[in-house]
């Protein structure tokens, strides 16, 4: 489609615009984390590696980063199977209940994190209290699996849908049973889907406060509670900026991958 | 080794393949009162056909007559609403697919995209869990069958859909089928490509022996392929018969219509031109135009009309004319020796002329 050259170039104008609002932040954090001058002044007085070398000796940093990759790791693993048994369920059999399934499947990520986080912790303390459930590592990893699963789900579904059942009927008609089928012709269909699943939901998983700060408990801390607890601390400022410029990167690196992996718009379908 | 070489070996082993129950008595397909019913929808209305061993069977309807549904039914992607299937005697009715002993080449191909060329001709053998030394050695013979023994290693991707199609070919019958179903095989081609792709068929379902049932809505391909066919129309079949028969006898006006073209005549003009009630047909190529004036041959019949539309179409010349009762015939000449049908224009008169033997008395 061809645009007049005078709303071509302002709506370059509008991009650039819009995209410098989202990134230049993010920059500055990253900047920051270079910045020898304590209180951030703009511009920078000196370069200094001093902040990454305190944050790589920081422990709480350190075993923050360790519960968030753990909690992530284990989150994502249970999306993966709960979520591609629901979008397998869903595409490849009709029962009754089917679409209210998938809705409730879907529902959490667009349900606030605060109210997530709270039904969450009511249950475990209250309900789940009394038979010895406390809040810890294992409820936070239950906490983000219920979005994790969502993003999986909507990735395997998407991509089943789009593969038609040719190929596995295809399958089972040269005489692969269904349990053959499903190994040799349905995953490695759908691998694309399941990796760029994964890594997004790592990514939420990661990043994720909301829910955490209502599963977490006293004794876990993951990384973004870690930056939360320690941003108003005035001597750790400098090492929260180092912490979230890598998080920043971490996060970035798996969205990027899904969006090459997967070849369609992963984005839209958070 | 050479490719009749490799054909032989082919053959031979087809030939030794155990087929206990195969006598030459028992049909490889028998389908009774086969219905199937999508919610309101009647797609397969009641089907009984027998298929012999090692023919080459076409079923030929219009889209939606019910053939592709029929032969999904005999694949096992499908359960009859009611009805039996049988394959080679036994009642195959309820068998999930991958426990029926007939291979399908989809209309699409459906190869795996994720395989090459040779895994994907090798997965029948795989999930049949047959030796590893014998698979290489199947997959090769099959490729080499379909002209493909240098292409095992690419991807379904990087080749051409006449390639991809002789792919599905060789993925299909690699396990020795009782039966292969081919669904539109030859649609997705091009004209010239599916002229060749017609002879390869055939001499391959000759080398092979194994019953090949296809579905179409292409007469001509019908024809061109098959020993005996199926008419189908709204879930029934129309009629059954070798391609020569059904050609030249068709049973009813669909059919006729169907299956090359027909002129029917019925009501008025068949009182008026043949003398008596009924339905008739008369295909185009056996209407000659009478010189006018010229007395009508014993047994012949000869109808007076007036020119409507002359259309030139290569080998032949089609004349539309309008005859007595609204009745509008078509004849097709051969233009062996004019090039436009003889001397004929819109608005002349003429006259058509046909033997009586030319004729079939039809179902309406």
């Amino acid at each position: 489609m061809r645009l007049p050259a005078g709303l071509r170039r302002s709506l370059v104008v509008f991009m650039v615009i819009g995209l410098a609002i989202l990134y230049l932040p993010l920059l500055l954090i990253v900047l920051n984390s270079f910045n020898s001058s304590r209180t951030f002044g703009f511009p920078p007085s000196g370069l200094t590696l001093e902040w990454w070398q305190k944050a790589a000796g920081s422990s709480g940093a350190l075993a923050a980063l360790g519960t968030s990759v753990f909690a992530g790791l284990f989150a994502t693993g249970i999306a993966l199977i709960l979520g591609t048994m629901a979008a397998f369920a869903v595409q490849r059999y009709r029962f009754f209940g089917r679409s209210t399934i998938s809705f409730l499947v879907v529902l959490p990520i667009t349900l606030p994190g605060i109210v997530t986080g709270i039904a969450l912790n009511a249950t475990f303390t209250s309900v789940l209290g009394p038979f010895g459930v406390g809040l810890g590592i294992a409820t936070v990893i239950i906490g983000h699996a219920t979005f994790c699963i969502v993003i999986v789900f909507n990735n395997v579904q998407a991509r089943l849908r789009r593969m038609g059942t040719a190929l596995e009927e295809a399958s089972a008609d040269l005489g692969a049973t269904g349990w053959q089928t499903f190994w040799r012709v349905t995953i490695p269909g759908v691998r694309g889907a399941l990796i760029a699943g994964a890594l997004l939901a790592f990514a939420l998983s990661f990043d994720e406060i909301v829910v955490t700060t209502f599963t977490a408990g006293p004794q876990v801390q993951t990384l973004p509670l870690w930056i939360f607890g320690n941003l108003f601390r005035p001597n750790q400022a400098p090492v929260v900026n180092v912490v979230a410029a890598v998080l920043t990167i971490v996060a970035i690196v798996p969205v990027w991958l899904a969006q090459r992996l997967s070849g369609d718009s992963v984005s839209s379908r958070i | 080794m050479s490719d009749s070489r490799i054909a032989k070996a082919t053959v031979d082993e087809f030939e030794h393949a155990d087929r206990a129950t195969n006598s030459a008595a028992v049909p490889q397909v028998s389908l009774r009162a086969l219905r199937k019913t999508f919610g309101a929808v009647t797609a397969v209305d009641g089907i009984d056909l027998d298929i012999a061993d090692g023919e080459f069977f076409a079923m030929l309807g219009p889209s939606g007559s019910g053939k592709t549904t029929v032969l999904r039914m005999i694949a096992g992607f499908e359960q009859p609403t009611s009805g039996s299937v049988f394959l080679g005697g036994v009642d195959a009715t309820t068998l999930p697919p991958f426990r029926r002993d007939v291979n399908t080449v989809f209309q699409d191909y459906a190869l795996f995209p994720h395989m090459t060329v040779a895994q994907n001709v090798e997965y029948g053998l795989l999930v049949h869990r047959v030796p590893r030394a014998e698979r290489a050695r199947r997959v090769g013979e099959a490729l080499d069958m379909v002209r493909l023994g240098e292409h095992g290693r690419r991807k379904p991707t990087q080749l051409s859909g006449g390639q991809r199609q002789r792919v599905a070919l060789a993925r299909a019958l690699v396990n020795r089928p009782r039966v292969l179903l081919l669904d539109e095989p030859l649609g997705a081609l091009d004209l010239k490509l599916r002229e060749q792709m017609q002879l390869e068929l055939k001499a391959i379902q000759r080398e092979v022996g194994i019953t090949f049932l296809f579905v179409t809505h292409d007469q001509d391909e019908a024809l061109t392929l098959c020993d005996r066919l199926a008419v189908f129309n709204n879930g029934r079949i129309e009629q059954v018969g070798r391609a020569e028969e059904v050609y030249e006898n068709p049973a009813t006006q669909f059919v006729a219509g169907f299956v090359g073209s027909s002129n029917v005549i019925s009501g008025a003009a068949a009182r008026a031109i043949v003398g008596r009630d009924g339905a008739f047909a008369v295909r185009p190529e056996k209407i000659a135009v009478a010189p006018s004036g010229s007395a009508t041959a014993p047994g012949s019949l000869t109808v007076a009309g007036v020119v409507q539309d002359v259309v030139y179409a290569g080998s032949t010349t089609r004349i539309v004319v309008a005859g007595p009762e609204g009745l509008i015939l078509t004849a097709t000449v051969l233009n062996a020796h004019s090039p436009d049908g003889g001397v004929v224009r819109r608005g002349d008169p003429i006259g058509l002329t046909w033997h009586e033997s030319a004729m079939r008395s039809i179902t309406v």
